[in-house]
């Protein structure tokens, strides 16, 4: 079980390191966003301090969706993902290599980003801290719901924007919890209960969404 | 096999279903109007003036019964999507269809009643409270479902891609609610609620109540107009729908 989760997870990685440029694209998506904001709603750092977490979190909501077409994708294209549903293996365990694959990819680079970006916002050392570990702990779980969505949008007219409108809703719970511990860390309340929270969306996200994930490949390839 | 006495499954085909809705419609419209009629009167003649909202409180009867709705709706929908998945009944995917631009419709209209009821009571069209946003991402939820639906040709495709992302909706609902509620309270007391006192009037109550019966009704005859029209337009190749038209001609 573990080989062929483990095996799914260096074939996606070794693609998408010979693909590098996708990655760069996702990550300078990410830094271009969060740069829009401060030229948007003016440099005073006491705004910018409070504004940081949420506009951190949103962009990292918006840089991951962008990369979730590319998830199963490629793969539907070339006729790999009829063989992988053929696999003994079941479907589900599948994906939950990809997802894993697909954080590797999207989600940590965003992770090792982010602090940097903080410092373009006057966060202090601890909300540094506790936004880097936010986006630690809740990106799996955007990788895991993202997985359904784009597993339901598979070769569908216009499936980038339907993406948006199914994927966008589900993260709600995510961004609530990871830009409200920042904020509790600004706030001086300690983020130990939203991180909690986020802990449980990733794995119960991680954990259930490969199953509808399954399902819905399995319509797609009807 | 032996006949079971009562065939749960005879309505579950397009075919048996038709002619039953085409009967069952008239009574349930016949039943909105009545009860709408009754809960209007009761509401807009009947029911005191409220103490501190004065007249504008009647706005109620409307919005009420449309955020109860939006919410059951979602519910009804995504057990019918269940059903399809589990038993592949070609109806429960079209009832799910049909129902889902209804659930829409009084999500909509409980935002709408409800910023029209806000501005002169709390002086706001609108507040970021939790049972806002909740059902504004109600409605959000809605319109992904429809515009999935609409972008897969294969009917049959769209239907079983709607059942999956209906009930991934469903355990999302409460996850979303609760985070929602969390979100705001853990800021600040909510500084409007919509709590009303608990000792409403009985009256108004009952116009409330009725009312809501009205919009149950109305959802269900119009979503069983829709569902003939869906049936009609996926059945079109087959024998009994080439009848029907025949007849009709």
């Amino acid at each position: 079980m573990v080989e062929s989760i483990r095996a799914v997870i260096g074939r996606d990685l070794r693609l998408a390191m010979r693909r590098q440029a996708d990655i760069v694209a996702a990550m300078f998506f990410f830094i271009i966003v969060v740069s829009l904001f401060p030229l948007g709603v003016g440099p005073e750092a006491a705004q910018l301090r409070r504004l940081a977490p949420g506009v951190l979190w949103v962009a990292a909501l918006l840089a991951t969706m962008l990369s979730l077409p590319r998830l199963f994708a490629d793969d539907h294209r070339d006729g790999t993902l009829e063989q992988l549903a053929l696999a003994p293996q079941p479907l589900a365990l599948i994906v939950l290599g990809k997802v894993i694959a697909h954080w590797l990819v999207a989600g940590l680079p965003l992770v090792l980003l982010a602090p940097l970006l903080g410092i373009q916002f006057d966060l202090a050392g601890d909300a540094l801290a506790v936004l880097t570990l936010s986006l630690l702990i809740g990106t799996p779980a955007l990788s895991g719901i993202g997985a359904i969505g784009a597993a339901l949008t598979l070769g569908v007219r216009g499936g980038g924007v339907l993406l948006s409108l199914l994927v966008l809703p589900l993260y709600i719970p995510v961004l609530i919890f990871g830009a409200g511990s920042v904020d509790a860390t600004l706030s001086g309340l300690g983020p130990q209960a939203h991180l909690s929270l986020l802990g449980a969306l990733a794995l119960g996200g991680v954990f259930f969404a490969p199953w509808p994930t399954a399902a819905a490949l399995r319509v797609a390839l009807e | 096999m032996s006949k079971p006495v009562i065939n749960w499954f005879r309505y579950a085909s397009p075919l048996t279903f038709y002619p039953l809705a085409g009967r069952l419609i008239p009574w349930f419209w016949t039943l909105a109007a009545i009860f709408g009629v009754l809960g209007l009167t009761i509401g807009f003649l009947l029911a005191p003036t409220d103490a501190q909202q004065g007249e504008g409180y009647r706005i109620i009867f409307l919005h009420v019964p449309a955020s109860w709705m939006s919410m059951f709706i979602y519910l009804v929908m995504a057990f019918w999507a269940a059903i399809g998945l589990a038993f592949n009944f070609r109806l429960s995917g079209m009832m799910a269809s049909a129902l889902a631009p209804t659930g829409a419709l009084f999500a909509f209209l409980s935002l709408w009643t409800g910023a029209l009821w806000g501005k002169p009571m709390w002086g706001t069209w609108w507040v970021w409270d939790a049972r806002l946003t909740s059902e504004l991402i109600l409605l959000f939820l809605y319109i992904g479902f429809i515009a999935l639906q609409a972008s897969i040709d294969d009917p049959r495709r769209a239907d079983k891609a709607g059942a999956i992302l209906a009930l991934v909706g469903v355990v999302n609902v409460p996850i979303i609610y609760f985070s929602v509620q969390w979100w705001n309270t853990l800021h600040q007391g909510a500084s409007v609620s919509l709590t009303r006192a608990p000792s409403m009037a009985r009256l108004m109550l009952w116009g409330m109540l009725l009312c809501t019966l009205a919009c149950w009704m109305y959802s269900i005859a119009i979503a069983l107009m829709r569902v003939r029209t869906i049936m009609l337009e996926r059945e079109r190749h087959t024998d009994w729908v080439r009848e029907l038209l025949a007849d009709k001609e």
